[in-house]
């Protein structure tokens, strides 16, 4: 029934966006686009809803669609009702958004058929069960996302980035149709079910861990492959950044945990060792480079790769509890990534509705050309804030809940006897808490930067506050931020169906536990309440407040900032972004991406000003993808000459082609 | 009783770990030769209490020679070297101390993992003690190499030293003999080493290595 | 009558160390000014100026938002209440399972990003300069801090604190090299996160030498009063997580007779005043280091939670 439900919710939008392609050039095609996929999308949410929360068996049903030996099979269990809820709660959200800062939108017709397309793309792969499904619309999402990646592609390095977008995509789609084709095995069973029952050998099933953390962490961006993220993600308009970054890097994440947590079976001893290596390395590198970037949106790109890097550290800890029989554990580590997945679809697309405003409001995208934009766009101001504040893991918001149930799941690892993970989980545990603080850091400097201060730019100077509907749209994610942080335990037990349905068990109930706490173990190990916590600030703020005021002084009189004897009227004089960041590229960056500063001093008497130039460099690029391209420029350039061939040459190939394959044929036993 | 003795040996192994990490922090070379007098202070704590734990006097007199030759003697006659050759500055590195201390921690982990997985039969007192014995001689090995200067070799190798007193100690088995011919062969390699260091020092004006590898013959 | 005792006992807590927090600080300079052959403020100066400050005009900077004038509260509110939940006189308070040290961290972490945006709102290189220096401190100081929470929490068997506590006045805890490094470690980082000599000097009048002050350099009046016992409560909180976790004894236990309480309450004023002492010696016997060196000082603090936090993963009896 769910199931039937949200497949017509697909259907639906596929039809949106094909009747977007019909009517995109009017203006009255923005509101109803973006209005009916709310609509789909809120009624698909609730199916997800009901399936999640009221408990009933997985249902399937197969359709004779596609190729006729396989057909399409479609499955709802709870696992995909987490995920669909996810999808379309950042869908219907993004849309929400959408209805007032897509009235800015230059060239409508190119955003408006794919943006439904892209949504439907992402309901099915939730949903499918066989793997022809899954990688049709896999494959669905990746290219309805490049269409809006190009939308605009003669601004700025857009086209460079939609084309590194596509190689990548393409190469995420092509590892995960070999890890299908080797489970799927000889006798081509595709369907989920006949993979589930068939037991590949290790070798097999090494192989297709392997093909599927590069498939499904392509798309996560997951170091070393996340290159793409950061040009693609802040290509895009804001609100489909904000479905990319939020949405679909989850929708990776669930094709991971479908395929290794699900379809594999029983994981080696050096599967979780990967994951954490990788995921911690992720966490730290992504959030450095977020501190070096200018451009608001890049910087959100990179922030995401952290914060894929966190959520996997979740789940390669359940993957170490499980290779080891801890099932409480593993329950206890997978509710982490889980929660983690849900709250950074929250705040990233919070985050970048911020931004898609300030782009709005503005037309910069550039930190060092914003500033003072709390005087001027109060409500974004405060939206932004909490956003800032969630995703910086700080109590009583949501950020810091998962934060805190992944401190705890490795907080249990010394139990695992293997000598590797003794090893590598307390370096894990370093670079999670390292990236936390510097988490933290750059987003002090992306709100303080962007929105304190005084304006850089006359843009700045002259912003004004968005439209109703994007600032909805902002109210309702910092409303489910705060929500989610102070009764984390609600949430927690909606997704025990998830937990319980992959890993065998769960945390235990929170709703029972007293005053609203979370408890991971039992109460005398460690609890949190965020209710609490959340009461205890409120309380005594206002209660210093009013105390302050009524008995001491409330008076207050404006004058001109310290300025240490030299007035200056310039905002030129502020910190600007790179120059808050200096310290921490100073420590840090030398190390990691070979951050080197140069200072060219002009000679006394010259009238030039002084320059400061400071290079980066993304060493992964240099050794790994540098490399690669120009092996493929090279050998494409010898195959050239193939092109150039005389007919006889050409003849001479074919006749060889026939001859060598008859021979093949002869010889095979 | 045991398990107060068990903590003690391994709190002095881990301080001596500890004092090795101060020395690869430190960034002036008076500063460092108080480490290394430090160093060798808790190396003589540690083996005194090995000599009150296995009932061996002798280890007695080889905590002594610790105390008397490695913390006082050494260190004061270095800092008189250093004072009278005029190089009391900040060390030369060749690493930084952040990735140092990294490349440190990488060391105690790949010494716990080969000392406790090699001798799971054994004594879990000397096991654990033997661990940090060989974490002590390699962050030695990685003070000689990731420092130019050559009075920070000279207490390098003196550490790497201590790591395998602590080592022979701790396995419970170090005649005095052995231990007497040790102390003297080290006091003569100092003696030999303060020579050279005033030839150099006078021919070349300086004791920073990558200064004088220049003058090596035979270049590559 | 047990739930009405208990709550009685969290609120002497919260009024104690309210009220504890500027003699502490005022203890310190005294202590220093002795050291340095000075008669120094009286003991209770602080009082004073927070009475003086409290009464005064606010001067606001012309384009300082809401923000700047509601950080303080927020500031307090975070440090007051996660030095609430630290015990000092006695264990198992009332609401200590509702914040961990885990908790405890964040909210003080909490506290210098709202810090930090107040340095950046006003649009003077000032504040830029304190907080952009403030958070590469904390970038370092915050995991190391966490690593020697891990453990402690790996030790004890919980990050609770009053579990914490109960567990290192038992006499199963031993002398562990773990241990052993996790106190230096969180010396090390209490130094940085207190802003004290050598990592900042809290008494500096020139800006270029300033981390914690430049940021609060355009507060004034009531505000300024916040923010400075603010600064008194989180030195109280760092000396009794210290006194707390490694000198617990005299600490009454859960549900104990007013005799105990008050015994805990003069040992831990004991502890208090020896922590404050130490630390002014401290200060006055080392130098500030330069900036650049204070990342170096906190990784080597970070590289000691990480090797005690090893040495758990381990080996049992580390």
């Amino acid at each position: 029934m769910t199931v039937a439900v949200a497949l017509l919710c697909v259907v639906a939008l596929l039809s949106l966006a094909v009747a977007a392609l019909a009517i995109g050039r009017s203006p009255a095609a923005t509101p109803i686009v973006y209005g009916g996929c709310i609509a789909v999308s809120s009624v698909a949410l609730l199916s997800g809803l009901s399936q999640l929360l009221g408990g009933a068996a997985p249902a399937s049903i197969a359709l004779p669609l596609g190729l006729p030996w396989i057909g399409a099979h479609f499955r709802i269990d709870a696992l995909s009702a987490f995920f669909l809820i996810v999808v379309d709660l950042g869908a219907a959200g993004a849309s929400l958004y959408a209805l007032g800062y897509g009235r800015h939108e230059q060239a409508p017709q190119r955003v408006l058929p794919f943006y439904p397309a892209f949504l439907a793309g992402m309901n099915l792969v939730v949903l499918a069960d066989d793997a022809f499904s899954f990688l049709v619309s896999w494959e669905f999402m990746s290219l309805s996302s490049w269409a809006l990646v190009m939308a605009h592609h003669r601004v700025g390095d857009n086209a460079r980035a939609g084309y590194v977008y596509l190689v990548m995509a393409s190469f995420g789609t092509l590892m995960l149709l070999l890890a299908f084709g080797l489970l799927a095995g000889p006798d081509g069973g595709y369907a989920f079910a006949d993979i589930r029952a068939a037991h590949p050998s290790a070798v097999l099933a090494a192989l297709a861990f392997c093909l599927t953390l590069l498939g499904a962490g392509s798309k996560a961006g997951l170091v070393p492959l996340h290159v793409w993220l950061p040009l693609a993600h802040p290509a895009a308009p804001s609100h489909v950044s904000a479905l990319m970054s939020g949405v679909m890097t989850k929708v990776a994440v669930y094709g991971f945990v479908r395929i290794v947590f699900d379809l594999l079976g029983a994981p080696s001893w050096w599967w979780s060792m990967v994951v954490l290596a990788l995921a911690g390395i992720s966490s730290v590198l992504g959030v450095l480079h977020a501190l070096m970037q200018s451009d608001l949106k890049r910087l959100l790109a990179y922030s995401t790769v952290e914060n894929i890097g966190i959520i996997f550290v979740g789940l390669g800890l359940s993957l170490a509890f499980e290779t080891h029989g801890m099932a409480w554990a593993a329950a206890l580590a997978f509710t982490a990534a889980m929660l983690h997945v849900f709250n950074h679809s929250l705040f990233k697309s919070l985050l970048f509705f911020g931004a898609g405003a300030v782009l709005t409001a503005t037309g910069e995208r550039n930190m060092e050309r914003l500033g003072g934009l709390i005087q001027r766009m109060p409500q974004t101001a405060f939206a932004f804030l909490v956003g800032c504040a969630a995703i910086s893991a700080l109590p009583p918001l949501n950020g810091f809940a998962s934060e805190w149930l992944t401190f705890q799941a490795i907080l249990l690892s010394p139990q695992l006897p293997s000598w590797g993970l003794k090893f590598l989980v307390p370096a894990v545990g370093a670079l999670l808490a390292l990236s936390a603080a510097l988490a933290a850091a750059c987003f002090v400097r992306a709100f303080g930067i962007s929105f304190l201060g005084r304006a850089r730019s006359a843009a700045a100077k002259m912003a004004h506050e968005v439209d109703r509907w994007s600032l909805t749209a902002m109210s309702c994610c910092a409303a489910l931020c705060l929500a989610a942080g102070i009764v984390p335990g609600l949430f927690i037990d909606a997704l025990a169906p998830a937990v319980q349905g992959l890993i065998g068990t769960r945390m235990p109930t929170q709703v029972n536990v007293d005053w609203l706490s979370i408890v991971p173990i039992a109460e005398s190990r460690s609890s949190y309440n965020g209710l609490l916590v959340f009461l205890f600030m409120v309380i005594s703020g206002t209660l210093a407040a009013f105390a302050i005021h009524r008995l001491a002084s409330d008076r207050l009189r404006r004058a001109p900032a310290w300025d240490c004897g030299y007035p200056d009227a310039s905002p030129v004089t502020q910190y600007s972004a790179s120059g808050f960041a200096q310290p921490i590229r100073r420590v840090f960056g030398t190390a990691a991406f070979g951050a080197r500063e140069q200072v060219e001093m002009p000679a006394p008497g010259e009238q030039r000003p002084a320059r400061l130039t400071v290079t980066l460099h993304d060493p992964i690029w240099d050794a790994l993808y540098a490399p690669i391209a120009a092996g493929i420029m090279l050998a494409a350039e010898r195959l050239n000459r193939l092109q150039f061939l005389t007919i006889r040459q050409f003849l001479s190939l074919v006749f060889a082609a026939l001859v060598i394959l008859l021979l093949v044929l002869a010889l095979w036993p | 009783m045991r398990g107060l003795t068990f903590d003690v040996a391994h709190l002095l192994a881990g301080t001596l770990v500890l004092v090795s990490f101060l020395e690869l922090y430190q960034d002036r070379l008076s500063a460092l030769l108080n480490m290394f007098a430090l160093h060798a202070f808790v190396l003589a704590l540690s083996v005194a209490w090995q000599a009150y734990a296995q009932h061996a006097p002798h280890l007695f007199v080889t905590a002594a020679i610790a105390l008397v030759f490695k913390a006082i003697i050494i260190p004061v006659a270095l800092h008189r070297i250093i004072m009278r050759l005029g190089i009391h500055r900040e060390i030369e590195k060749v690493v930084g101390v952040g990735p140092a201390m990294l490349l440190g921690m990488g060391l105690v982990a790949l010494s716990m993992v080969v000392m406790l997985r090699v001798t799971t039969e054994a004594d879990p007192l000397a096991r654990e003690d033997l661990a940090f014995a060989l974490s002590v001689v390699l962050l030695g090995l990685l003070m000689m190499v990731t420092r130019r200067n050559a009075v920070s070799q000279v207490v390098g190798f003196m550490s790497l030293e201590n790591g395998l007193v602590l080592a022979a100690t701790g396995a419970k088995g170090m005649p005095l003999v052995v231990e007497i011919s040790v102390a003297f062969s080290i006091l003569i390699a100092l003696i030999v080493i303060g020579i050279f260091l005033f030839r150099i020092r006078e021919r070349f004006d300086s004791v920073d290595l990558q200064a004088l590898d220049r003058f090596r013959g035979e270049r590559r | 009558m047990a739930v009405i005792a208990d709550t009685a006992v969290q609120g002497a807590q919260m009024l104690l160390v309210l009220l504890l927090a500027p003699l502490l600080t005022g203890f310190v300079r005294k202590v220093k000014a002795r050291l340095l052959r000075r008669r120094g403020p009286s003991v209770i100066q602080p009082y004073r100026d927070l009475v003086r400050l409290m009464r005064k005009e606010v001067v606001l900077a012309e384009n300082a938002s809401w923000l700047f004038r509601v950080i303080p509260y927020l500031v307090f509110a975070a440090t007051w209440v996660a030095a609430s939940l630290v015990p000092t006189f006695r264990t198992g308070l009332q609401f200590s399972w509702s914040a961990d040290l885990i908790a405890i961290i964040a909210l003080l972490g909490s506290a210098r990003f709202f810090l930090a945006l107040a340095g950046l709102d006003v649009g003077t290189s000032f504040g830029g300069i304190g907080a952009s220096r403030e958070v590469m401190i904390a970038s370092l100081a915050e995991p190391a801090m966490i690593m020697i929470v891990f453990t402690l929490a790996l030790i004890a068997g919980s990050t609770q604190l009053s579990t914490m506590a109960g567990f290192m006045v038992s006499p199963v805890v031993g002398l562990r090299v773990s241990l052993a490094l996790a106190l230096l470690g969180l010396i090390m980082v209490a130094i940085a996160e207190n802003a004290r000599i050598p990592v900042d000097n809290p008494a500096t009048h020139l800006e270029l030498t300033m981390v914690h002050e430049a940021m609060v350099l355009e507060y004034s009046g009531r505000h300024l009063a916040l923010i400075e016992l603010s600064a008194s409560l989180k030195l109280l909180l760092y000396i009794s997580l210290l006194a707390c976790l490694f000198v617990p004894w005299g600490m009454a236990g859960a549900g104990a007779n007013p005799g105990a309480l008050a015994l805990g309450v003069v040992a831990c004023i004991g502890k208090l005043a020896a922590g404050g002492f130490l630390l002014a010696v401290f200060e006055t016997a080392i130098a500030k280091m330069r900036v650049f060196r204070v990342p170096e000082f906190l990784g080597a603090a970070l590289m000691l939670g990480l090797l005690a936090t090893l040495l758990r993963f381990v080996s049992g009896s580390l």
